[in-house]
This record gives C-alpha cells, sequence and structure tokens, in this order.
C-alpha cells in the first residue's frame, strides 16, 4: 500500500521511540520570533546548554514591532527590551538572523517560504501554533510552547505523538470573489474547532491542485483553528516553481535531485486514511465570523444564527459569543457596521492577498469613521507592492500604508482596537480580546472582503462591490 | 540530567470555570507576552475575562479560594501555542486540570511542565462542576495511575493518555533529559535527511 506524505516525512526523521511511546522527532527547521523564544534561551542557559545545530535555527522579528514609528530604542520599553533579548540570543548562539536592517525581516510564516528556507519533505519547528502554515509545500509542521522551543535549540529534536491523518478534499470549482480564506473558513465551520485535534490535515483536491502556493499557504495556515496542529498539501509542480530561484533553495543539478526526491514523498493513490472529508467548492460563498470562534461562521449573504438553531454545547457558547458581539439572532451578516478594517497576518499579507484587497480599493474611499490599514507580511512584500504601485491604490482610497509585523493580528505592538470596535479583519483569530481591547470584536473574511467592508462601511459581499 | 518529579497522585480543591474553546489568549491575554520570563504571570491569569464578571469569576469567588484542581469543558486551550498560558495557571496555584477535552498544544505544553490535563465524559464534568457548586470545599483526588477522580461521593472515570501517563509516573515528563540522551543518533538520522546532505 502507498504511504502517505505523513508516513515517509515521519519516519525519515524518527530517531526513536521514547519509553512513553512518543517519538524523537528531528527536527529539520526551526524557525524563532522574539515573544516565545527568550525563556527558551534562558533555559537553556540555565543548563549550561548550548545550540545543538546553529545552521538550523533561524530567527526574525514580527509579533510586538511597531509597524508605523521605527526608531530605536522604541519608545515602548517592554518592546525594546524583548528586541534586545533576541538580539543578544542570536549573538550568543551565532544564529542568523533577520531583523529590518536585512531587509528580509517578516512574520515568520512568511519569510520562511519567501526565503525558499521552507521545503518539502522537511519537518518544522517554531514557537507559534501558525507553523502549520509552512504545510503548503509539503513539509510537516508544528507549533510549539517554548519548552518545546528549548528542547529543539538543545537538541534540534521533540517529543511529539504521531496524529492520524484525515484527507480534505476540496473538487470542483470555486465561484467568483470566493477565496482561500473563504475555503479553510468553510472546512472549520463544517467540522468545527476541535474537528481536528489530534489529526494531521491533508488537503487536496482539484480546487487545491489549482490554487498558487500563497493560496495553499492561507489554507494550511488555519489548520490549527480546525484542531489540527499540522495541515499539508503534497508537492507538486506549483511547489517546485515557487521554491526554484530562492535565497536558500537549492540551485542547478541540486535542484532537479531536490525536485524530483520532493515529488517522490507524495501521497500515493491508494494510500490509506484515518478518515476522507470531501467537499464542493461551488458551495462555498464568502465567508464572515459572527462569533469569538473561527468556526463560528457563515456566508455573507447569510444570517447570523439563531439559537434554536443550534443544539447543545454549541449553543453556550453561541449564546457567550452573540453577547460578547451584541449580534442579534437571525440578523443579516452583511451591513454589520465596522470600526476598522485590517488587511495583514500571517494568513492574508501575501503579495497576491494584497493584489486582491487593491483590485477591490481601487478608485474606492474608505467610508467615513472607519480606520483602515494594510500590513504588508514582510519587507520584501511591501517593496513588491510597491513595485506594483498597491500602495497609492490604498493610500488614494485612504488606507494606511504600513511596515511588516503582525500588527493588528495580535495587538501586541501599538495597533489595538479601542473599546467595542468592531473589525473587519483579514487575519485568523476573532477570540475576545485578540485585537487588544478585551470588549473589541473581530470578524473574520478574506483580504478582498476586508477592503469591501472597508469601502462600505459595514460587512459587504464582494461579490457585488466587484460586479458594479 | 536529572528528571522531573514523580506525579502520580493530585489532590486539592476545584474550581469549575465552565465554557467551551476556551483559547488561550482568554487565559493570558497577549499583552502578559510582553515580558521576558514567565515569573510574575499567576496574578494575571484570565484577566479579562475575570475583569469583565467584575467580581463573579469563579476564580474571583473566594468560596474556591486556593482551589489547585481547575474543572472546564471542552477543548480547554485552543488558539494560540503560548506556553504562558498553562505557565499562568501553574504559578496561579493549579495543579490539575480535568476537562472534556483539551486542544493538543496546550495539553503537550501542560505535559512537559508538569502539569496534568485530565480527561472526563461530560455528564461527570457537569456533575463534577456541580458538586463544586453546592459544597465547594470538597475534595478532590486525581489518581494518574488509575485513572480516576475521587471525591467524597464516589469516583468518576477520567483519562490521561498513555504517553503522558507514563512521562508523570516516571517523572519524565519534561523531555529534555531524554531527548540529549542520543546524541550519536541524533547524528544518525540528520545523516540520512537529503536535504542537509545536499541532495
Ligand atoms: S500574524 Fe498573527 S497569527 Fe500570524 S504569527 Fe503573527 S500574531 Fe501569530
Amino acid at each position: 500500500m502507498a504511504n502517505t506524505l505523513l508516513d515517509t516525512v515521519w519516519d525519515m526523521h524518527t530517531v526513536r521511540r521514547l519509553p512513553n511511546g512518543e517519538t524523537q522527532l528531528f527536527i529539520g527547521l526551526h524557525l524563532v520570533h522574539e515573544v516565545t523564544s527568550p525563556q527558551a534561551f534562558q533555559m537553556l542557559a540555565e543548563r549550561g546548554l548550548r545550540v545543538r545545530y546553529p545552521e538550523r535555527t533561524f530567527a526574525t522579528v514580527d509579533h510586538i514591532i511597531p509597524t508605523d514609528a521605527q526608531q530605536r530604542p522604541y519608545a515602548d520599553g517592554m518592546a525594546e527590551q524583548m528586541f534586545a533579548a533576541i538580539e543578544e540570543n542570536v549573538r550568543v548562539n551565532d544564529l542568523p538572523f533577520f531583523d529590518r536592517s536585512t531587509g528580509r525581516q517578516g512574520i515568520v510564516h512568511v519569510i520562511g517560504p519567501e526565503l525558499g528556507l521552507t521545503q518539502p519533505g522537511m519537518t518544522i519547528a517554531c514557537g507559534d501554533s501558525h507553523t502549520s502554515t509552512h504545510g503548503a509545500f509539503g513539509a510537516v509542521a508544528f507549533g510549539v510552547g517554548t519548552s518545546q522551543v528549548r528542547d529543539v535549540l538543545a537538541t534540534q529534536c521533540m517529543s511529539v505523538a504521531k496524529p492520524k491523518l484525515r484527507r480534505i478534499e476540496v473538487n470542483g470549482r470555486l465561484s467568483a470573489g470566493v477565496f482561500a480564506k473563504d475555503v479553510i473558513l468553510h472546512i472549520i465551520g463544517s467540522l468545527g474547532v476541535q474537528g481536528g485535534v489530534g489529526y494531521a490535515y491533508e488537503y487536496g483536491g482539484t480546487v487545491l491542485d489549482g490554487m498558487s502556493m500563497d493560496e495553499r499557504m492561507t489554507i494550511c495556515n488555519m489548520s490549527i483553528e480546525g484542531g489540527a496542529r499540522v495541515g499539508y498539501v503534497n508537492p507538486d509542480a506549483t511547489t517546485e516553481a515557487y521554491i526554484e530561484g530562492r535565497e536558500y533553495a537549492p540551485a542547478g543539478d541540486e535542484f532537479q535531485r531536490a525536485a524530483a526526491w520532493w515529488r517522490s514523498l507524495a501521497s500515493g493513490p491508494g494510500a490509506s486514511y484515518d478518515d476522507i472529508v470531501t467537499m464542493d467548492g461551488a458551495d462555498i460563498p464568502p465567508m464572515v465570523t459572527w462569533g469569538i470562534n473561527p468556526g463560528q461562521v457563515t456566508g455573507v449573504d447569510d444570517v447570523v444564527p439563531s439559537l434554536e438553531a443550534l443544539d447543545g454545547p454549541g449553543r453556550v457558547t453561541a449564546e457567550e459569543a452573540l453577547e460578547h458581539m451584541s449580534l442579534e439572532p437571525g440578523r443579516p451578516v452583511a451591513g454589520i457596521p465596522i470600526d476598522v478594517a485590517f488587511v495583514g497576518s500571517c494568513t492574508n499579507a501575501r503579495l497576491s492577498d494584497l493584489h486582491e484587497a487593491a483590485r477591490v480599493a481601487q478608485g474606492g474611499r474608505v467610508a467615513d469613521g472607519v480606520k483602515a490599514l494594510v500590513v504588508p507580511g514582510s519587507q520584501r512584500i511591501r517593496a513588491e507592492a510597491e513595485a506594483a504601485g498597491l500602495h497609492e491604490i490604498f493610500q488614494e482610497a485612504g488606507f494606511e500604508w504600513r511596515e511588516a509585523g503582525c500588527s493588528m493580528c495580535l495587538a501586541m505592538n501599538p495597533d489595538k482596537l479601542q473599546g467595542d470596535q468592531v473589525c473587519a479583519s483579514s487575519s485568523n483569530r476573532n477570540f475576545k480580546g485578540r485585537q487588544g481591547s478585551p470588549t473589541g470584536r473581530t470578524l473574520l473574511m478574506s483580504p478582498a472582503m476586508v477592503a469591501a467592508a472597508a469601502l462600505a462601511g459595514e460587512v459587504a459581499d464582494v461579490r457585488r462591490m466587484v460586479a458594479s | 540530567m536529572s528528571d522531573g518529579a514523580v506525579i502520580d497522585r493530585i489532590v486539592g480543591r476545584g474550581v469549575p470555570v465552565r465554557g467551551n474553546d476556551i483559547d488561550t489568549d482568554r487565559i493570558i491575554p497577549a499583552r502578559y507576552l510582553r515580558e521576558i520570563t514567565f515569573e510574575g504571570l499567576g496574578p494575571h491569569a484570565f484577566e479579562d475575562d475575570r475583569r469583565a464578571l467584575n467580581g463573579a469569576h469563579p476564580l474571583d469567588d473566594p468560596r474556591f479560594a486556593g482551589a489547585g484542581v481547575l474543572v472546564v469543558n471542552e477543548n480547554f486551550g485552543c488558539g494560540s501555542s503560548r506556553e504562558h498560558a498553562p505557565q499562568a495557571l501553574l504559578r496561579r496555584g493549579i495543579q490539575a486540570i480535568v476537562g472534556e477535552s483539551f486542544a493538543e498544544i496546550f495539553f503537550g505544553n501542560c505535559v512537559t511542565i508538569g502539569l496534568p490535563c485530565v480527561t472526563m465524559d461530560p455528564q461527570h464534568v457537569e456533575s463534577l462542576q456541580a458538586l463544586l457548586d453546592e459544597a465547594p470545599d470538597a475534595e478532590l483526588a486525581i489518581d494518574i495511575d488509575a485513572q480516576q477522580v475521587v471525591t467524597d461521593q464516589g469516583a468518576y472515570p477520567a483519562a490521561v493518555p498513555a504517553s503522558a501517563r507514563a512521562s508523570f509516573l516516571t517523572g519524565r515528563w519534561d523531555a529534555l533529559g531524554q531527548l540529549l540522551e542520543n546524541a550519536d543518533e541524533v547524528q544518525a538520522t540528520s545523516a540520512r535527511l537529503p536535504y542537509l546532505t545536499g541532495w
């Protein structure tokens, strides 16, 4: 029977089975950012250990970095302290560090692929749950906690249980105005926010086959929102074309040999899965969340569900959600007024996302009273977008054009919601308090839908805006 | 490298924190991730939820003061991988969490820092939460090996996955010691990876 990519990659990286039954798994690529690493470096130092494979760990700064004023020392003393810590840690341990001076800084899950560090067949770890993003390349990529960051620094290994595997096939075609973000929100809405616990998700089907790497990254990024720690797409010609020529990618003959190996890893036609789910792309509309987790989501032309429609345990969470969101059950999702529009995050701040948002914003005007910002995922994306003139389109429409970082995705920098503001956001989490105000409210949607909401001042169906 | 203490039995009073899908942003808001140590996190656990409830959150209920066992519902700890969440609970004096189900990264983070998460059927969690409402002084004993939660009223069947159980019962819940044991095998594994050997 044919193996799955998960089996092949797992076996190849298995050092041994630990006495507790978990696998000691070798990690091929370790990515580090400023927020979840200082305690790990400190634990390492306390035990008198050094980084074991410094050439396999790469660091950047993204979470806390201001995306407006740039001068060091930062006005925010704690941000400054956190920067000083990572600078010292990469210096002492001699780790490659992509800070702003390199022109290669950005959200860790954006720059890994962009630099060609992320490759098929690797195991990848990072102290960040959205490490699943890298699975778009056919890597097995895990989000880990700080103690495991320490483990990987000290040994290049982690102790982990092999997940079960669910294949999610999306076939058919997507309608105009429907994007990768809508597909993954639809998947999470169908399978639930804990449907993936204990599973890795393998995404496939004709919709995934036809997607660009940017789109596949959006899908894999939000695996964790569906409970799955790992999500991946089998490598193919699209994967190879993306990687070829990138800074850390193999070149020449090596590239040919690498590409042949990458292709050999893909799950074969008779591979067996613990579960298979199939969906039809034609059934997916532009999606908008109405609640406080990403599974509380519906089509833009639908209504906020009535509590009667929700049975069992979901109902308690829904009641809490509707109260936090101050939304009436049964009201249409379209027309919910917004205060802030955020295009950014490791889910949707790549060049193609900015293009889609700009297409909607072009020639329009951000509604009165709405604060709209565009935060590119990396310095390089920012430069490419500027070369294409996207910043002018955004600025003329009244959007702020920012430097690269996580920004209002988790509001660890000065970009925060105020009070009970409502934000249309292209990020991945609508948790209570996520965007910096405990009473703030987040509506997740695609970048094009965020741009549409910014112009309309309320949730709007992007299919109508583009058509009209 | 020394291992940690054997964790086989946790005895303490419980505090029910109800709700499904309680994410790590709620357990510890991101603004507390700006500290470069875990030390001061304890008092900030559930800060925004507690502030919103204005004293009515179970963690602020004097009847539950000093409780060491959190009793929660489904998918507890979902969202961000921040170890700050279990660290904040641990530093607040939580020694074990009993719930219907846990998010995976959160569960793993808890094992690594010696904080057992034990699952029980929904109806048992509900009856345990109800028991605590009525008798907040009730003592709970969590037996990791026997996989049960024992109260005066009787024993509830519980579950701890085999790997976590083995880790707690041998005191080897912090994996680093074991991962450091076999540098040669690690080297041998890396030597068969095409992307490290130049294809
Ligand atoms: S953009 Fe948001 S989700 Fe992505 S790494 Fe940054 S904070 Fe995390």
